[in-house]
């Protein structure tokens, strides 16, 4: 049966692109034009996934998230927020929602994080004891991380920050989620040393990261196996992909 | 007025530029019917014309029209609209003024005013009707208006002298010059007689003696040659100014120069118009002269308000005002300082003195006539003007000190006696002839030292003195020997002549010091507001010189709106109690002086004097003074005079450069915004159109097109719009930095990350070019804002990528200096041109260049500027050392005593 999503925006043409776009990869979708429908429809069937833009008309988006989170504290959320809109983004992820994407948005960046906020649900149906992704392997039950088959030597905090993102793979974790995630850490800025020393040991190069990505003003993200490395559209007519050359 | 030595085939500038500003005007024009006496029908011709406007069409309004009864114009006032008159109490009748306020809310574009010399019952907001016209003409309302000759200012005195009637409504006559079209209205004296016979002519009724005389045929006459020729004059300078503004050579006099000698008589304001009027008649400048001689010191207080006085008439009607020092006889002085400037007409008022006077004191008319040499001398009999036609002269001053100071007549006895002791003494060697000549040196000190009184007193001291010790029979008072009686008349008559003398010549230097000293702290003060460059500077340094050089606690008031509000004073006030408020604004609105001592609201504490310049009332002064009685001495009003007029039109230059800044500013705001509105609808139109072209080219022509081509129709769809998209994030970015509503949410921040993830979003835009990245390892954390400084690095490196050719190479740098965190992006473009390194940072601004350039709001760098500013930190630009192109390098400061962390494993 595929999954069912609750699109919650007030705007018909973003939610027009939205059914479409999500219904070839087949998607079933309701439509809900504020928080009064979209309560509505929560009640009526079951829902897998809540897209939810934060500028509703009638209930402020945070509001109808502590809501929904309080009845179903479980169901993925993915907001929708405008570029300017930091402080909302943050808010709305360390109150409950999984993911954001900002509007104006491609729609294979929005699948992606659709995907990734859906992984835990599907996870659930089938056992994935190692997590790969790009030469990186984590083997949360015999806790070995592996670089390009060379084993990794990592502290006890640097891993089990890693192993937050890894459960999270995909999902953006926001500082404050991952502060407090990993227990014993009270300083913020310990948090971006963790990473740094995280990057240097199992990115190829620390300094343009692929795989543990920074999110500018919220958190960071552990890319999924099944993301674009970069998340964007390719460049075509025979224009050249960008090259990195590190001089040191 | 010509200036010798110009060429006249030139077009004067002065000229071209009045010629403009009548061709393009927002004032209303000002018609002025002139008539050379009552009853020669200018209301009547008013109303003619009015009434041809008003059929021609024009919205046409009566303000105010006095038919005196006359039933002819009375029915030429019918249809026309008329503004009812306001009703104003005065001293128990109801008098009927213009109501201007409703006037001007009528706005029509033509006011018909009757009358324009009247005066306006007090409590109306101007005391003439001529300034109600001035305000009218302001609104940009035209307006007709009639005038007798005799109500022109400067034409005063002629008027009086032919009609034995001075009228004391006058009209300034720049008024006059300043309207744009003057109309005689002319009779013939017959037929102006005939229709005073028939009972046409508007009489006063307590007046018809005296207008018996002024109908007479031969008053009739010369008025309306008056009339007639100041027409004509006026005509003149039009035809001037018309060849002068096409360069067409005329017959102007060159080189012309009057001046007019002022002193203390009753004519001297007569003289001074005179002059104007010679003056204008050649088209030359003239001034008026004052020579303070030695017996300056001796004039009474009335004689040097009158000189004041004159002096500011003449100031008032365009001429100069000189003071000289005199030195010797006054006729000399005058013709220096005639050949000095090129004067070749000296005016001169006949004399009035008697010969006796003339015999001790010298005719200057006589000395003037005889040694002008070619200078014309015009020796004129100026009107005499009775005093009491000095109405701002309301305010009592102290009376001059006064009465006998004693001391210097105890210190004259005191030399004569020291002067006899020596004579005594010294009569062994010098002999008795010689003893009075110790006397006269005793004489002579005291005459020198302390005037004429003291010196006198002493001379009839030595004389007896003389006569008693030293003439035989000594130690009387009886002189036996006859050639004895000689020597003492003699003796008495020489003491007297150099005590003259001596006294005379101190006087003179008194006066002399005086007056440098009072011309040196008026230049000083005159230096100092020269050097004031704002507001309140010249208010403070105004309020400090009166206080200073008058004794007085100074408050000044200026204009907020229509009421005057304390800006200044000295020492510093800032609150007025009602009485001084309610004082001041009297003062201000009515021009003439209110408070403590004057005739209008005397309760006050301070008494308040207008401050005046040529464009009219700007401000107003208070003084006080403690002790009862009146607050300045004639000789303190008239230095407050030439203060307050210095201060005025210090305030007003201020005021003008004010002026002038705002007109820039505003200017400067309009093209900005001009720019920004073009800006923003140049740049969000063009990725639109690609958008809508593109899009509509897939639907409409799907079927024409294959995959590839379908493809990168969809490839410009989304570049497009992501263009577009960054072009707002601009907009709005530069929008919170004008607001000034960035505030940045600091925290500890690792450089190094935020260039990579600004490189992320920008790996579209520099998909054809090569990027190296040179981040240094450990750089400190700083304390910045993850969103705007990924901002600023995005827009630095869509910067580069728009002026860098494709396949080069794009580079970023990161490294620690010291104090400092330094992120450099350079580029192998063109570079920037030399001069422009700091305007890249300008609002709107782009580097010109020939080749196509992918279009920019602009507004990138400034907002990448802002951005970083906001941090704490600078961003500069500049050109590589290495190879052509640019480099930008932004700079932070990195606080002390950071490190990258150790951490415990």
């Amino acid at each position: 049966m595929s999954p069912t999503i609750l699109v919650v925006d007030d705007e018909p043409p973003i939610r027009k692109l939205l059914r479409m776009g999500l219904a070839t990869q087949g998607y079933a979708i309701v439509e809900a034009p504020n928080a009064a429908a979209a309560l509505e429809a929560l009640g009526r069937g079951p829902v897998d996934l809540i897209l939810l833009d934060l500028g509703l008309p009638d209930m402020g988006g945070h509001d109808l998230l502590r809501a929904i989170r309080a009845s179903h504290p479980d169901l993925p959320v993915v907001v929708l927020s405008s570029r300017d809109d930091e402080g909302g983004k943050v808010e709305a992820l360390d109150l409950g929602a999984d993911d954001y994407v900002t509007k104006p948005f491609g729609m294979a960046e929005l699948l992606a994080r659709l995907r990734a906020a859906m992984r835990h649900q599907l996870a659930a149906r089938g056992e994935r004891p190692v997590f790969r992704v790009d030469g990186l392997s984590v083997d949360l039950v015999r806790r070995i991380v592996k670089r390009d088959d060379a084993e990794v030597k990592l502290t006890p905090r640097e891993y089990d920050f890693l192993r937050v993102l890894v459960l999270h793979a995909g999902k953006v974790l926001t500082h404050a989620q991952l502060m407090h995630s990993v227990p014993a850490s009270s300083d913020p800025q310990y948090l971006r040393v963790y990473i740094r020393q995280l990057r240097q040991k199992l990115e190829t190069d620390p300094e343009r990261p692929r795989i543990l990505l920074t999110e500018t003003g919220v958190g960071y993200r552990l890319r999924a196996p099944d993301d674009e490395p970069t998340l964007r559209p390719r460049p075509v007519n025979g224009a050249r992909p960008h090259t990195t050359e590190t001089t040191n | 007025m010509p200036e010798a030595g110009r060429d006249p085939n030139r077009p004067s500038p002065d000229a071209l530029l009045e010629a403009a500003r009548r061709e393009e005007r927002t004032r209303g024009r000002l018609k002025v019917f002139l008539g050379a006496a009552p009853g020669v029908g200018k209301t009547y011709e008013m109303l003619t014309i009015g009434r041809a406007r008003l059929k021609a069409g024009t919205d046409v309004v009566v303000g105010v029209v006095e038919t005196h009864g006359r039933a002819e114009t009375e029915a030429l006032l019918d249809g026309f609209e008329t503004i009812p008159r306001r009703t104003v109490p005065y001293h128990g009748t109801l008098l009927q003024e213009m109501d201007l306020d409703a006037l001007l809310a009528r706005r029509p574009a033509l006011a018909l005013v009757d009358e324009l010399a009247h005066t306006n019952a007090p409590g109306s907001r101007h005391p003439k009707r001529y300034q109600d016209v001035e305000e009218l003409l302001d609104a940009g309302i035209d307006v007709l208006t009639t005038l007798n000759i005799q109500h022109v200012e400067s034409l005063n005195d002629v008027v009086a002298s032919i009609t034995r009637i001075r009228v004391r409504e006058t009209v300034p006559d720049g008024v006059l010059d300043r309207a744009d079209d003057i109309e005689v209205v002319d009779l013939n004296p017959d037929d102006l007689i005939q229709r005073l016979k028939d009972g046409k002519v508007y009489v006063p009724t307590n007046a018809e003696r005296a207008l018996k005389h002024y109908f007479s045929r031969g008053n009739l006459t010369a008025l309306r040659e008056l009339a007639l020729r100041r027409t004509a004059d006026r005509v003149d300078d039009e035809l001037l100014g018309h060849m002068r503004a096409n360069a067409i050579a005329g017959p102007w006099a060159a080189g012309e120069r009057v001046l007019v000698c002022v002193n203390e008589d009753q004519s001297a304001s007569g003289l001074v118009r005179y002059a104007k009027r010679l003056a204008d008649r050649l088209h030359a400048p003239w001034t008026a002269l004052v020579i303070e001689g030695a017996r300056a010191a001796s004039l009474r207080e009335a004689e040097r308000d009158r000189i004041a006085e004159a002096l500011r008439l003449a100031d008032r009607l365009g001429g100069d005002a000189v003071t000289l020092p005199g030195g010797r006889r006054i006729a000399d002085d005058v013709l220096d300082y005639a050949r000095s400037a090129n004067v070749n007409h000296i005016i001169v008022g006949k004399a009035s003195r008697s010969w006796l006077f003339a015999l001790v004191n010298g005719s200057v008319v006589h000395d003037l006539v005889r040694l002008s040499g070619n200078i014309s001398v015009h020796v004129v009999r100026g009107e005499a003007v009775p005093d009491e036609r000095q109405p701002r002269r309301a305010v009592p001053v102290a009376a001059p000190r006064s009465g006998l100071d004693v001391r210097p007549y105890g210190i004259a006895m005191a030399a004569i006696a020291a002067g006899l002791g020596a004579a005594i003494l010294a009569q062994p060697y010098a002999g008795v002839e010689n003893a009075d000549l110790f006397l006269l040196t005793a004489v002579v000190a005291v005459a020198v030292r302390w005037g004429l009184g003291p010196a006198l007193a002493a001379v009839v001291a030595a004389s007896l003195a003389y006569n008693f010790f030293f003439l035989p029979p000594v130690y009387t008072l009886t002189i036996a020997d006859p050639t004895n009686v000689a020597a003492f008349l003699l003796f008495t008559l020489v003491a007297v002549l150099v005590s003259n003398l001596a006294s005379r010549a101190r006087r003179v230097a008194v006066v002399s010091q005086g007056r440098a000293r009072a011309t040196e702290r008026l230049f000083g003060f005159s230096r100092k507001l020269a050097a004031c460059g704002t507001l309140d500077d010249v208010l403070w340094a105004t309020c400090a010189q009166v206080a200073a050089m008058l004794k007085v606690r100074v408050v000044l008031l200026l204009p907020d709106g229509q009421a005057v509000t304390v800006r200044a004073g000295y020492p510093p006030e800032d609150m007025l109690d009602e009485a001084d408020l309610a004082a001041a604004q009297w003062a201000f609105d009515n021009d003439r002086p209110a408070g403590r001592g004057a005739d209008t609201l005397p309760g006050a504490k301070r008494l308040f004097l207008p401050m005046r310049t040529g464009r009219g009332t700007i401000g107003v002064i208070g003084l006080d003074a403690d002790g009862t009685g009146p607050i300045l001495t004639p000789e303190g009003r008239r230095l407050l005079d030439a203060l307050a007029d210095m201060g005025a039109l210090a305030i007003e230059r201020v005021r003008l450069v004010e002026d002038l800044d705002r007109a820039e500013r505003a200017a400067e705001t309009d093209r900005l915004r001009q720019a920004l509105l073009t800006s923003i609808s140049h740049d969000l139109r063009t990725p639109l159109a690609s958008v809508l072209g593109a899009a509509s080219t897939l639907r409409d022509l799907d079927s024409a097109l294959d995959g590839t081509a379908k493809a990168d129709l969809l490839s410009t769809i989304i570049e497009e719009s992501e263009r577009l998209n960054r072009f707002i994030v601009n907009l709005l970015d530069m929008t919170r930095l004008e607001a000034g509503a960035v505030a940045p949410n600091l925290s500890a921040q690792d450089a190094g990350e935020i260039v990579d993830t600004a490189l992320r979003r920008t790996q579209a835009v520099l998909a054809g070019h090569r990027v190296a990245v040179d981040v240094a390892p450990d750089l400190p954390a700083l304390a910045l804002d993850p969103v705007l400084f990924e901002q600023v690095l995005v827009n630095l490196l869509d910067n580069a990528a728009k002026y860098a050719p494709a396949g080069s190479t794009v580079t970023v740098r990161a490294l620690h200096a010291g104090a400092a965190l330094r992120i450099t992006v350079l580029d192998e473009g063109d570079g920037l041109p030399e001069g422009d390194v700091e305007r890249v940072f300008d609002k709107f601004y782009r580097v010109r260049k020939s080749d196509r350039v992918r279009a920019g709001t602009g507004l990138g760098l400034a907002i990448a500027r802002g951005f970083v500013e906001a941090m704490g930190g600078t961003v500069t630009a500049g050109n590589r050392p290495d190879r052509p192109g640019a480099v930008f390098t932004v700079t932070l400061p990195v606080p002390a005593g950071t490190a990258p962390k150790e951490i415990a494993a």
